[in-house]
C-alpha cells in the first residue's frame, strides 16, 4: 500500500457454504467498488467434450455427474433434448413420475440451502450445526429441516433408486416404474412435510433483510398451466418469450480470464437473473391457493426484487413441491409400461428445465449411429455469475463502515443469495476485497 | 462411547475435482448428523461451515481427483495436516468420469468448451489421490453409500478397520433376490467385475450395473468382454461400457485399451 492511491483488497480465499470451489475478489476505491471478480477455480472437467462419441442413452447418466446436488436437472435436460429430437412425448403417469422425482430434488436442494447454508448468515452463525447447538428452538428447526430434506431425498430414492445420481431415469421413461404401494409410505410423511414447509416459510419470513433491490431482467420457464419445473417456454420480465430452439441466438456465453465458468448474457441486453425469484415473479399466477396464501402471509408481493428474500421463495417452492408430490401420488396409477417406444434419429435436440438454481439448458447433436457429435450445457450458476458480481457492485458501498470481517461476511451472504453451485458452473468461490482511497478529496 | 467435547477428534473434508455428491452424502446423513457432531468436531468443511479450526486433523475425508498442478501441491499439504486420510468416491479413488481425458489429448478438449484456451490451466490426466500421497482407506462409489460413510467414520472413532466387503455386485443381487438381468434378458451388466457397496441398485431397477463402485478385488474383465463380443456387441460399445465413472481404474483401463485399436 503506497501513497494517496493505495489500494485496499479484501479477499475471501475460499467461499464457504456453497457447492464447489470459488473465491471473491473486491477492489475498493474510496467508497466505490472498482472491481468485483467472482473467481471460479473449480477445475474444469470438460463434460461437453467428453460426451462426444458416447451413445445417446448414456448421456443422462454422465450429465448427472455434473452436480451431486441437482443430478435430476442434468438428467432431465438431456432426456428432454433426446426426446424432442426423436419426436417422442412422455405423458400420463410417466410424466407425473418425472415431476415427482424433480419435486424431490427441489425439496432436498432448497431445504439444504435454506436451513444449512443460508439461514446461518441471517442469524449470525458460522454454520447450522453451531446454530442448532446455541438454542433449543433453533435445534428444533434444524431437526425439522433435516427431516424435510430427508423426505425430498426419500422421493429420489424410491423413484430413482438413490439420493445422489439416481439410476432409474432414461430416454422414453424409466427402467422400472414403482407400484402404488411403493409410493404409499411417502404419503404420511408428506402430510407432515406440508406443515413443516409452511413453518420453514414463516421462519425465513421473520429474518432481517438488508434493504437492497435491483431492476433485474428475470428469466424463467413458463408452462401453459403448471408452475414450471421440467418444461416450458423461456420467458423474461423484459418481454422475452421464446422456444428452446431460439436459446442460442438469444443468449451468449462469454469467457473471462478469472473464471473457469463461462458468463452468460442476453444478446444486446446484458446480464440476467435465473432461479427461485425469477420463477416466482414470472409464474405467480401458477401458484396453488395454499402456496399463494403462504406467500402473502410471508409478505411476498407481486414481484420480489430483493435477492436476500430468495431464502423465503426457496422455502415457498419447497412447500409447492411437497404439495405437488402429494397431488401426484394421490392420483398415481402404475402404468403398464415403463418406457415409450421411439426410433433414434440423427439431428439436433434441445432441452431446458428449472434446476433448483434456475434454468439449465442442453443442446445435443446426435449422429446416424446414435452417438453424440456435439453437446452444449448451460448451468444456472454461470447464467447468474455476472448478476452476482453486479449485486456486489451495488451492495458493498453501503456497508463500507462495517468492520472488515463483517463486510466480508455480508459479501458472502450476498453471493449465497444465489445458492451458487460452482461444481455445476465448474466449481470454488473465494472473497478478496481491495480498498483504495478515491483520491485526496475523499481522503 | 461418550467422547469428551474438548478432546473430540477433528474431522476435515477436502474437495478436489468432483461434483460435490460424496461430501453431500455426509449432509445427507440426516438422522446421524447431529449425533455425529457430538462425537467428532467438524473442524474444516467449507461446504457446510465458514468456520475453520486449525489442523492437524485426526480424520480427513478427501473428495475429487487431481487435475491441476495447483491441486497436486494442495493434496501434499492436506496429507501433511492429516493423521488419517480417507478418499471418498470414484473421483478420489479412481479419477472419476473426468479421467476420460486420460484416453485423449486434453489440448484437443479445451477448445471444445472454452473459446480462450489460454485462460485454462489443467493437467493432461485426472488421477486418484493414491497416485499422489499415501491413502489410509479408500471408499468407493459414484456416489459413495452413506451407510458405508457412517461405517468408515465410526470405525475410525473406535480404532478398527471399516467393514466394506470387496466381493462383486453379483453377491448383492443374490442377497436381494434379484433375477439376473444378463441371464434372463441378455442385458449387459458390469456387476461380475464391480465392487459391492451400492446394494445392487441398477439390477433392482431392471438395468445392468454400470460400474459406479469400481473394480472388485480380483476381477476378470477379459471373460466378461469376451462374452459381450460373442453376444454380438460391437467393439466400440465394449470400450464405452468399460469406460464409465471408474474408467481409469487399472483393470478397466487395461481391458478397454486392449479393445481400443
Amino acid at each position: 500500500m503506497t501513497g494517496k492511491m493505495k489500494e485496499k483488497t479484501i479477499r475471501v480465499g475460499y467461499l464457504a457454504r456453497v457447492e464447489g470451489e470459488g473465491a471473491l475478489h473486491l477492489r475498493l476505491k474510496g467508497d466505490e467498488v472498482a472491481e468485483v471478480r467472482l473467481e471460479i477455480f473449480e477445475p474444469p472437467r470438460f463434460f461437453e467434450a467428453l460426451l462426444r462419441g458416447r451413445g445417446y442413452a448414456e448421456v443422462p447418466d454422465i450429465t448427472a455427474r455434473i452436480c451431486g446436488i441437482c443430478p435430476i436437472a442434468y438428467q432431465m435436460g438431456s432426456i428432454q433434448a433426446m426426446e424432442s429430437l426423436f419426436g417422442l412425448q412422455v405423458t400420463g403417469p410417466l410424466r407425473d413420475l418425472r415431476r415427482l422425482i424433480y419435486c424431490g430434488e427441489w425439496i432436498e436442494s432448497h431445504v439444504l440451502h435454506v436451513a444449512m447454508l443460508h439461514a446461518p448468515d441471517f442469524l449470525g452463525y458460522e454454520d447450522s450445526i453451531r446454530m442448532a447447538r446455541d438454542k433449543p428452538e433453533l435445534a428444533e428447526t434444524v431437526r425439522m429441516a433435516l427431516r424435510l430434506k430427508k423426505l425430498g431425498n426419500e422421493i429420489l430414492r424410491v423413484v430413482g433408486g438413490r439420493e445422489v445420481h439416481p439410476v432409474n431415469l432414461r430416454v422414453g421413461g424409466f427402467y422400472r416404474v414403482p407400484a402404488r404401494s411403493e409410493l404409499a409410505p411417502l404419503r404420511a410423511e408428506l402430510d407432515w412435510g406440508l406443515e413443516a414447509a409452511q413453518r420453514l416459510v414463516s421462519w425465513t419470513a421473520g429474518f432481517q433483510f438488508p434493504e437492497f433491490e435491483r431492476d433485474y431482467e428475470f428469466v424463467a420457464l413458463r408452462h401453459a398451466d403448471e408452475y414450471p419445473i421440467a418444461e416450458g417456454r423461456i420467458v423474461s420480465s423484459g418481454g422475452l418469450d421464446i422456444g428452446l430452439t431460439e436459446y442460442d441466438e438469444t443468449f451468449r456465453e462469454e469467457q473471462v480470464p478469472h473464471s473457469n465458468a463461462l458468463h452468460s448474457v442476453i444478446v444486446g441486453r446484458g446480464p440476467y437473473h435465473v432461479g427461485p425469484l425469477a420463477r416466482y415473479n414470472l409464474n405467480r399466477d401458477r401458484l396453488s391457493p395454499l402456496v399463494r396464501e403462504a406467500a402473502e402471509a410471508a409478505g411476498l408481493g407481486e414481484v420480489v426484487r430483493n435477492p436476500f428474500r430468495s431464502v423465503i421463495v426457496r422455502s415457498l417452492e419447497a412447500l409447492l413441491a411437497v404439495e405437488e408430490a402429494i397431488r401426484i401420488i394421490d392420483r398415481y396409477e402404475m402404468p403398464d409400461r415403463s418406457v415409450v417406444d421411439y426410433e433414434v434419429r440423427p439431428g439436433v435436440g434441445y432441452g431446458c428445465t428449472e434446476a433448483p438454481r434456475g434454468i439449465c439448458y442442453h443442446r445435443y447433436t446426435i449422429d446416424s449411429a446414435g452417438l453424440v457429435a456435439d453437446a452444449k450445457i448451460v448451468p444456472p450458476t454461470s447464467q447468474n455469475q455476472k448478476t452476482i458480481e453486479d449485486d456486489l457492485r451495488g451492495f458493498v458501498p453501503r456497508y463500507l463502515d462495517l468492520p472488515e470481517d463483517q463486510l466480508v461476511w455480508q459479501c458472502e451472504q450476498a453471493v449465497r443469495n444465489y445458492d451458487p453451485c460452482i461444481s455445476c458452473a465448474t466449481h470454488f468461490l473465494k472473497l478478496e476485497i481491495e480498498r483504495e482511497p478515491a483520491g485526496p478529496e475523499v481522503g | 462411547m461418550k467422547i469428551d467435547k474438548k478432546t473430540r477428534p477433528k474431522l476435515a473434508v477436502w474437495k478436489f475435482s468432483s461434483c460435490d455428491g460424496c461430501q453431500l452424502s455426509l449432509l445427507d446423513c440426516e438422522d446421524e448428523l447431529l449425533a455425529l457432531t457430538d462425537q467428532i468436531e467438524i473442524a474444516n468443511f467449507p461446504e457446510a461451515s465458514r468456520a475453520v479450526v486449525k489442523g492437524p486433523y485426526d480424520l480427513s475425508l478427501v473428495e475429487g481427483s487431481i487435475t491441476t498442478s495447483h491441486d497436486a501441491e494442495r493434496i501434499q499439504e492436506v496429507r501433511r495436516v492429516s493423521k488419517h486420510l480417507v478418499t471418498i468416491g470414484a473421483c478420489a479413488t479412481a479419477g472419476g468420469i473426468q479421467a476420460l481425458r486420460n484416453f485423449t489429448d486434453v489440448r484437443e478438449l479445451i477448445p471444445l468448451v472454452y473459446a480462450r484456451p489460454e485462460y485454462i490451466s489443467t493437467l493432461g490426466s485426472s488421477t486418484p489421490i493414491s497416485s499422489h500421497v499415501l491413502v489410509d482407506f479408500e471408499l468407493n462409489g459414484c456416489p459413495i453409500n452413506k451407510a458405508q460413510l457412517v461405517e468408515v467414520i465410526s470405525a475410525f472413532l473406535h480404532g478398527r478397520k471399516p467393514v466394506t466387503p470387496g466381493h462383486s455386485v453379483c453377491i448383492e443381487c443374490k442377497r436381494r433376490g434379484n433375477v439376473c438381468v444378463t441371464v434372463v434378458r441378455g442385458e449387459p451388466c458390469l456387476g461380475p467385475l464391480v465392487h459391492a457397496g451400492c446394494g445392487a441398485i441398477c439390477p433392482s431397477y431392471n438395468r445392468g450395473c454400470y460400474g459406479c463402485f469400481g473394480p472388485m478385488e480380483t476381477p476378470n474383465p477379459a471373460a466378461l468382454s469376451a462374452m459381450w463380443l460373442a453376444g454380438g456387441m460391437a467393439t466400440d460399445e465394449v470400450v464405452r461400457r468399460l469406460r464409465g465413472f471408474t474408467a481409469a481404474a487399472e483393470p478397466f483401463r487395461k481391458e478397454s485399451e486392449r479393445h481400443d485399436r
